[in-house]
């Protein structure tokens, strides 16, 4: 019922590094060159003809090209990426959406699809009844269409596999876990859905059956008992997996998820602080079984 | 606490989960998510305690100081509490926005004190009518991840648990004025009797059934709930309504009886972390670094 444990019991979470390269890890204000000729990118400025970070992150160089790669910061939105965002505010002919970015995204009202998959011009009672189809609260799966000029991004779900999301489990990690691939809708094997944004945000849900209806019909009915612990379940590995900072995409998640059934565990067992360490590290050893 | 937007459709997700006792991240109804304790970290206080309730992090710092007692207790020594909100623990409690959370925390903690069973105030008393003990606990909010009544109760019985009072003897009257002699030796101090220092269950009602510790999201799911507190002897010692919906009688009733069951079982197992804790050597302490 209740578990309590000393500061000193409980395991230090080593970050499970995917290779054993050293890296060049800076602190901010900490020195990265003093030659002269390179050119400052983001996260450096220069000092005395020195050149400093400015964030906590790994050193990238391209060429002449010195930049700074923050460990932890908001997402940074690239044209193409999948995001899952939640609206925050319905205005004239948008809505704006929270992203994890620095700034709220803008899905327009010409970038979604209207139920009932009508292509025609937007009118004045659309715009009016857009409190109908997104309300605040609300998330939404959409693709970044482009970027403005201040940096916030625009979004659109032109298509049929993004739009409202229905029942399910948010969960938010850092941008820079979540690989970029193909595809980043999945079913998965085990009676669940996951949606990896880019931004962070992790949607986990019921197997979805068809592709919905334009995406804005919400399935409000119970979840079956087994979808819910299948879903539970992997909550608690994605969770687990971002606390120890490896990479979360379909493979690694399936192989958190199977070690969690095969080594017995409950689902609230996932989230003592020495279970999660056991199943990073019976993860990392699969992908090293992999490899050979 | 704070306030986090949700749809409606995963409102829904939580109100079935709740029926169906399988939570979001597995829980049943009456589980709590992990808790790590620390006490002894801050070294210039007479207590302390750091307590991490998965997302909410709590720092309690105990300070003894002498001062005379109340006019119409003067064989009691006394508690204060101070509670501050940093606003760093979440963007709602900047400049001013966390003061009123922290003045209702306080004062459920000091009505949760007041009843007579949960701490011997005649312990801190030096001198009658002249001086005694007063202990200042402090109490700080890091990070805010819902539940925070249950995780600073906890903070505060673990911190007045390692609090040490240096031993006062009374030397001889010098006319009117009485002189009190503190012993040099760091280590001869005493401790008070934390048994039944009282532990909050905050239980939330969702639908027709009622959880203890609330995630943030389930806390906005819901509408009502009661923060109960409860003393080492299964004895109530202070109740608050929280939040703006009703609450049936029968259900009332039915809250409070599990709330009490569940901070018993939470009270035995923390003092047998604490006494464990106790054991440990010193240069195990772990502090803010991990």
């Amino acid at each position: 019922m209740v578990d309590i444990r000393l500061a000193s019991e409980v395991p230090p979470f080593h970050i499970v590094a995917d290779s054993t390269e050293p890296k060049h890890l800076v602190t901010p204000g900490s020195l990265i060159t003093k030659e002269t000729g390179f050119m400052r990118g983001h996260g450096t400025y220069m000092q005395d003809d020195c050149l400093y970070s400015s964030v906590a992150g790994v050193v990238e160089r391209v060429n002449q090209l010195i930049s700074v790669r923050p460990l932890k910061s908001r997402y940074h939105g690239e044209i193409g990426d999948v995001v899952i965002g939640r609206v925050t505010e319905v205005s004239q002919k948008r809505w704006k959406l929270d992203t994890n970015a620095r700034l709220d995204s803008v899905l327009l009202l010409q970038s979604v699809n209207l139920p009932g998959g009508e292509l025609r011009r937007r009118s004045a009672e659309d715009e009016l009844a857009m409190r109908q189809y997104l309300k605040e609260g609300d998330l939404v799966s959409a693709e970044v269409q482009n970027i403005f000029n201040d940096g916030a991004l625009s979004l659109h779900t032109r298509s049929m596999k993004y739009g409202k999301l229905s029942q399910g489990c948010l969960i938010k990690v850092s941008p820079s876990l979540i690989r970029r691939q193909k595809t980043h809708f999945h079913n998965l094997p085990c009676g669940a859905s996951i949606i990896m944004g880019n931004n962070g945000f992790v949607w986990i849900c019921p197997t979805l059956l068809d592709d919905g209806a334009g995406g804005f019909v919400q399935n409000l009915e119970t979840v079956p008992h087994a979808d819910r612990q299948a879903i539970s379940r992997l909550r608690n590995c994605v969770t687990a997996l971002a606390h120890c900072k490896m990479m979360i995409y379909d493979t690694s998640i399936m192989h958190a998820y199977e070690a969690s059934v095969n080594a017995g565990l409950e689902i609230k067992d996932l989230l003592l602080p020495d279970k999660i360490k056991e199943i990073a590290l019976m993860v990392r050893k699969q992908f090293e079984m992999e490899k050979e | 606490m704070a306030e986090i937007l949700l749809s409606e459709a995963e409102k829904a997700f939580i109100h079935h989960g709740v029926q169906d006792d399988l939570r979001c991240d597995g829980r049943t109804r009456l589980d709590y998510r992990p808790i790590i304790l620390e006490t002894g970290l801050v070294s210039n206080a007479s207590g302390s305690a750091r307590l991490r309730l998965a997302n909410s992090d709590i720092l309690v710092g105990v300070k003894v100081e002498l001062a005379s007692p109340l006019p119409d207790k003067p064989q009691e020594g006394r508690l204060e509490f101070f509670v501050d909100c940093s606003a760093n623990a979440t963007p709602e409690f900047e400049g001013r926005g966390g003061e009123d959370l922290a003045n209702e925390i306080c004062r459920f903690l000091q009505r949760s004190y007041a009843s007579g069973d949960t701490i011997n105030l005649s312990e801190l008393s030096v001198l009658t009518g002249q001086q005694c003990w007063v202990l200042y606990v402090d109490i700080l909010i890091l990070e805010c991840g819902g539940n925070l009544y249950d995780a600073v109760s906890l903070a505060v019985k673990s911190a007045l648990y390692a609090t040490q009072i240096p031993s006062i003897k009374v030397a001889t009257m010098d006319g009117d004025q009485p002189e009190l002699e503190l012993s040099d030796d760091p280590y001869d101090t005493k401790r008070l009797n934390t048994e039944n220092i009282p532990c909050v269950v905050t239980l939330m009602k969702i639908g027709n059934h009622y959880l203890v510790d609330p995630t943030p999201e389930e806390e906005c799911c819901s509408s009502s709930g009661i923060v109960v507190a409860v003393s080492g002897n299964k004895k109530i010692t202070a109740v608050r309504k929280i939040g703006s919906g009703s609450l049936h009688p029968d259900s009332l009733v039915s809250m409070l009886k599990t709330g009490s069951e569940v901070g018993a079982v939470v009270n035995t197992i923390l003092m047998k972390k604490l006494l464990e804790e106790e054991t440990l050597e010193l240069s195990q302490k772990v502090g803010f670094m991990r």
